[in-house]
C-alpha cells in the first residue's frame, strides 16, 4: 500500500511543481540554516573530556576581597595568586593537581640559516598529563621528582616535532627555548581539545593552534619565562619584576585538580575553606572564605565560553524553521484540500480515514524528504560559508559529520510530517456526502 | 469597498488565515530583531578609532635570548636595542614616521587600569566617583604624528619627556595626554589642561599637558573603549611593537620591507609570518570579524525569512483564488470591475497582513525581552519595530500582487458556465 502511496504522492507532486518547489525550498533552507547554525553550536559546547569531566575540578579563591570592581555575585576571579597557587601545589590534597600558566617563548631551530619563531604553550606540573589524559606519540610526562629537582625537560606537540625534527622520535634530543637548553622527554599525539578546558581564562575557550610545548612549571618560574597569559591586579605589584609579580595579588596562575568521589570533593571543599580561613586569621585576607569548586562543565557555564552570538544564531536559526514549518503547513492545507472531490470519492468508496491519513503523510513525508536532501547539501554550502563569517577558532570546529547528516534528514522528515499533521486532519474529516453534492 | 464582506469571507478560512497571519508575526518578530542586530553590528564597525588607519602597519617583535628587564643593565641594553630598531625604521625611504607602542586600538592585547582626580589608595579601583577605568598606551614622541591623532587642547610629548623603564615596573608618568572621554568624564566644564590625575591609585599625580579628541582602546576594552591615557615612555622587555607611518600609498613597500630590514639588524628575534607585519586594516578587520559575520548571519537569515513567508503568501492566495473562481466570476458578471477584483485580494492581504503584525509587534518585543535579558542585547528602539511592521505590510502587498491580478483576470462567463 505504502508503494502505491507514494506513486499517488508523486503524480500529485507532479501536478502542481510550482507550490512542491516552494514546499521543498522552505524545508531546505530552514532545515539548513538550522543545521549550520546547531553545528557550529555544537562545536562550541561540546563536552572537551566526557567521560571524566566531573571529576576535574578548578578552585577559585576570593584573594581581593569582596565587591572588588562591583563583582557579581561575589564571584572570585578566574585565576589565582601566585602564592595561593603555590599553597595548593605544597599542601597536595587532591589526586592529580597542577598548577598552569601560559608561555609563549621563542625556539631557535637548531639548523643553520633558520629563524627563531614563538611556541604557544603551559607550564605545567607532571600530574597534569595523567590528569587531563593527554596522549602521548613517544615518550611521555616528565616525572615529579624533576618537578622538584627543576629539571630542564620539555613535552612537545606533533607539530614542533615535526617542525624541528622531523617527525622523528625526538625524545632525549635537547630544544632551545628562550636561549637555554631543554631535553624532550615526551612527544604529543595531535591534542587539541576544546573547549580547551584547562585554560579557558585565556583562550576564552577555543584556539586553533595546538599548545605545542609544557614546561615544568618550577623551572619555567625559575627561568623567568614570562606569563603570556592574562595578568589581573586589583593593586599594582609592590616590587617590579617577574619576582615581584610573583609576590603580589595579581592573578595569573590556572589550577586543576582531579577529585575522583564525593568525598574527595568534600574534603577538598574543607581544605579550602579552612585554607581561606586561615589566610584570614593571618591577615592576609580581611574577609570571610570565599571559594569556588567547580568541575568542568560547571566551570565552561561559569566562563560562558558557548559565545552569546552562537546562541542568539541558533535561536534565529530555529525560529526561521518554526517560520517555514508554519508555511509548509499552509500550503501543505491549500494542496490538500483542493483535491476535496478527490478524497471523498476514495471516501465514498470505503477509504478509511486512516488510509487518507497514510495517503497525505506519504505526500507530506515525501517533501520532508526532498526537503531534507536540499538541506543536507546547504548544511555543506553553509558550514564552509561559516568559515568565511564566523572567527577561525570557532569555525574550524563546524563541521559535517554522520551524526549531523542523519540529524538533517530526520528532522526536515520529521518537521514536515509534523507540519502535515494538521492538513492531514483536516482533509480526512471532510464529509463524503457534503462534498459529493455540493459539487 | 468596506471591509465588512472581506472579514466575513475571512471567516470561512480561518486556518489558512490563521497560518498566514502566524508566519507573519513570526517573520516580524525575527527580522525586527535580526535587523536591529544588523544595525548595532554596522553602528560599532563603523566607529573611527581616532587613528589616521591608511598607511598604518603595527610591527611586533620578540628578542631571543634577550637581557634580563628585571635588572638594571638588561633594561638598558634592551633600551639601546629598541632605540635601533626605532632609528633603522625611521630611515626607510618610505616611512614618515615611528613611534614605540604597546598596542593599538583595536588590537588584542593592552593594558587597563584606572586615573582618578585625587591620590589613590592603590588600588585600581575605577567605579568610584572621580575615577574612571582607561585604557593605557605608551607612546614616544612621534605618536601623534605615526597615529595621526587629532590635538583638540594642549600639547603632546617632546623627546625630553619620554621615560624608558621595564615592563614590568609601574612608574607613575609626569605628564600624561588624554582624551577627550576621560576629559569630559573626570573634569566636566573644566579645561582639563594643566590639570593633574593620579594613574592606577598612587600618590604621585601626573600633569595633563594635551588632551586628544579619540583614540580607542584595545579590542576587549568595550566598556570604556574611549578611555584612553597616553604614557610618553618605552617599556623594556623581551618584546617591542612600533607603529610605523608608511608614505602615503607605500604601505605594502614598507610592509614588505621590514622583516629583512629587522632581521638585518638582529637575527636572534622573533618575526611571526602572520602576524608580526600587520597593516591596521588587518587589525581593524580581525576586530569586527565576529561582527561582520553575525551580520552576514543575520542579513541570510532575514533574507531566506522574508523570501519564504512572501512565497507561502502567493502559495495561499492563489489555492482561494482558484477555489473562488466561481464567485469571482458572477461578481464580474454582475458589474464588479477587474481592478475591484484586484482591490478585493490586496484589501483581504492587508487585514491579515495587519493582525499577523499586530500579533508580531509583541512578540517581537518579546523575543527582545529574552535576548536582552539572557544574551545582554539592548532594547530595541520604536523606530525598528515600526520598519519591520512597514517591511511585512509591503511584503504582503507585493506577494500578493501577482494572485490576485490573475484572479481579476477571471471572465465574468465562468459564472454562467458552472451554475
Amino acid at each position: 500500500m505504502l508503494g502505491y502511496y507514494v506513486e499517488l504522492a508523486l503524480r500529485s507532486l507532479k501536478r502542481s511543481r510550482g507550490l512542491t518547489a516552494l514546499m521543498v525550498l522552505a524545508i531546505g533552507f530552514g532545515v539548513a540554516a538550522s543545521m549550520t547554525t546547531y553545528s557550529v553550536f555544537r562545536a562550541v559546547s561540546g563536552d572537551p573530556i566526557p567521560w571524566k569531566s566531573s571529576r576535574l575540578f578548578v578552585p577559585q579563591l576570593d584573594a581581593w576581597g569582596p565587591s572588588t570592581f562591583g563583582n557579581p555575585n561575589n564571584e572570585p576571579v578566574d585565576a589565582l595568586t601566585y602564592t595561593d597557587a603555590m599553597a595548593f601545589v605544597r599542601d597536595h590534597r587532591a589526586k592529580l593537581q597542577s598548577a598552569i600558566y601560559v608561555i609563549y617563548p621563542s625556539v631557535v631551530p637548531s639548523r643553520p640559516g633558520e629563524h627563531p619563531f614563538n611556541v604557544g604553550g603551559h607550564a605545567v606540573y607532571a600530574e597534569f598529563f595523567p590528569m587531563v589524559e593527554a596522549p602521548f606519540k613517544f615518550g611521555g610526562a616528565w616525572s615529579d621528582d624533576d618537578d622538584r629537582q627543576r629539571s630542564a625537560v620539555a613535552v612537545i606537540g606533533s607539530k614542533l616535532n615535526q617542525k624541528l625534527f622531523g617527525g622523528e622520535n625526538s625524545v632525549g634530543r635537547s630544544i632551545d627555548v628562550d636561549g637555554k637548553s631543554y631535553r624532550v622527554v615526551g612527544v604529543l599525539d595531535n591534542w587539541n581539545p576544546q573547549p580547551r578546558f584547562y585554560d579557558i581564562q585565556n583562550t576564552g575557550g577555543f584556539s586553533v593552534a595546538p599548545d605545542e610545548l609544557f614546561l615544568p612549571f618550577t623551572r619555567a618560574i625559575e627561568s623567568g619565562v614570562a606569563n603570556d597569559g592574562n595578568t589581573n591586579c586589583a593593586k599594582p605589584p609592590k616590587e617590579p619584576g617577574f619576582v615581584g609579580l610573583q609576590r603580589s595579588s595579581c592573578v595569573w596562575v590556572g589550577y586543576m585538580a582531579q577529585l575522583d568521589d564525593a568525598t574527595a570533593v568534600a574534603a577538598y571543599r574543607s581544605y579550602l575553606e579552612n585554607y581561606a580561613r586561615e589566610q584570614q586569621k593571618a591577615g592576609r585576607f580581611n574577609w570571610a572564605p570565599n571559594y569556588r569548586l567547580r568541575d568542568i562543565p560547571a566551570w565552561l557555564e561559569s566562563q560562558q565560553v558557548v559565545p552569546s552570538d552562537t546562541k542568539v544564531s541558533l535561536l534565529v536559526a530555529l525560529g526561521l524553521l518554526v517560520v517555514c514549518l508554519v508555511n509548509t503547513s499552509g500550503l501543505l492545507l491549500a494542496k490538500f484540500l483542493r483535491r476535496s472531490g478527490e478524497i471523498v470519492v476514495r471516501r465514498a468508496l470505503g477509504a478509511a480515514r486512516f488510509a487518507i491519513y497514510a495517503q497525505f503523510l506519504t505526500e507530506a513525508g515525501l517533501i520532508g524528504l526532498a526537503g531534507g536532501v536540499l538541506g543536507l547539501a546547504l548544511t555543506g554550502v553553509g558550514t564552509l560559508g561559516v568559515g568565511l563569517v564566523l572567527p577561525r577558532d570557532i569555525a574550524e570546529l563546524a563541521k559535517v559529520d554522520l551524526p549531523l547528516l542523519l540529524m538533517t534528514l530526520a528532522m526536515a522528515v520529521g518537521s514536515t510530517l509534523v507540519a502535515g499533521i494538521y492538513p492531514t486532519f483536516r482533509a480526512a474529516r471532510l464529509q463524503p456526502a457534503l462534498q459529493l453534492k455540493s459539487n | 469597498m468596506t471591509l465588512h464582506p472581506i472579514l466575513a469571507a475571512l471567516r470561512k478560512h480561518k486556518a489558512g488565515v490563521t497560518l498566514i497571519a502566524l508566519q507573519i508575526a513570526l517573520t516580524l518578530a525575527i527580522v525586527c530583531n535580526a535587523l536591529f542586530i544588523i544595525g548595532q553590528r554596522f553602528a560599532s564597525i563603523n566607529q573611527a578609532t581616532g587613528l589616521d588607519e591608511s598607511d598604518l602597519v603595527l610591527v611586533s617583535q620578540q628578542w631571543v635570548g634577550a637581557p634580563n628587564p628585571d635588572l638594571p643593565e638588561g633594561v638598558e641594553k634592551l633600551d639601546a636595542m629598541f632605540k635601533e630598531d626605532l632609528t633603522a625604521l625611521r630611515n626607510m625611504p618610505d616611512v614618515q614616521a615611528v613611534t614605540s607602542t604597546n598596542s593599538l586600538p583595536l588590537f588584542t592585547s593592552s593594558r587597563a587600569g584606572s586615573v582618578g582626580i585625587n591620590p589613590g589608595d592603590g588600588s585600581y579601583d575605577g567605579t568610584s566617583p572621580g575615577t574612571t577605568r582607561t585604557s593605557y598606551f605608551f607612546f614616544d614622541e612621534q605618536g601623534i604624528a605615526a597615529l595621526g591623532l587629532k590635538l583638540v587642547a594642549g600639547r603632546y610629548f617632546d623627546a625630553g619627556e619620554v621615560q624608558h623603564y621595564s615592563l614590568r615596573e609601574d612608574r607613575p608618568p609626569a605628564v600624561i595626554v588624554i582624551t577627550k572621554a576621560i576629559a569630559d568624564k573626570l573634569f566636566p566644564g573644566k579645561d582639563a589642561v594643566g590639570q593633574v590625575l593620579y594613574v592606577d591609585g598612587t600618590a604621585k599625580p601626573s600633569r595633563v599637558i594635551g588632551v586628544v579628541d579619540r583614540l580607542q582602546g584595545a579590542v576587549w576594552a568595550k566598556t570604556f573603549a574611549w578611555n584612553v591615557v597616553v604614557i610618553p615612555a618605552r617599556q623594556n622587555g623581551n618584546f617591542s611593537r612600533y607603529a610605523v607611518r608608511a608614505k602615503p600609498g607605500r604601505r605594502d613597500a614598507v610592509m614588505k620591507a621590514i622583516p629583512s630590514l629587522l632581521y638585518g639588524i638582529n637575527p636572534m628575534r622573533v618575526l611571526d609570518e602572520q602576524t608580526a607585519v600587520m597593516s591596521f586594516e588587518q587589525i581593524r578587520k580581525n576586530a569586527y570579524r565576529g561582527d561582520v559575520g553575525m551580520a552576514i548571519l543575520m542579513g541570510s537569515v532575514s533574507i531566506i525569512l522574508i523570501g519564504v513567508t512572501a512565497a507561502g503568501i502567493v502559495g495561499l492566495t492563489s489555492f482561494w483564488v482558484g477555489q473562488r473562481r466561481k464567485q469571482i466570476g458572477i461578481r464580474r458578471a454582475l458589474g464588479a470591475r477587474k481592478v475591484d477584483i484586484l482591490r478585493y485580494f490586496q484589501l483581504e492581504n492587508l487585514a491579515i497582513a495587519s493582525g499577523g503584525a499586530t500579533a508580531g509587534i509583541v512578540l517581537a518585543v518579546a523575543l527582545n525581552f529574552w535576548l536582552m535579558r539572557d544574551f545582554g542585547m539592548d532594547r530595541i528602539p520604536v523606530p525598528w519595530v515600526l520598519l519591520g511592521v512597514a517591511t511585512v505590510l509591503m511584503l504582503g502587498q507585493f506577494a500578493v500582487f501577482v494572485p490576485a491580478r490573475r484572479a481579476s483576470t477571471v471572465p465574468p462567463v465562468v459564472a454562467t458556465r458552472t451554475i
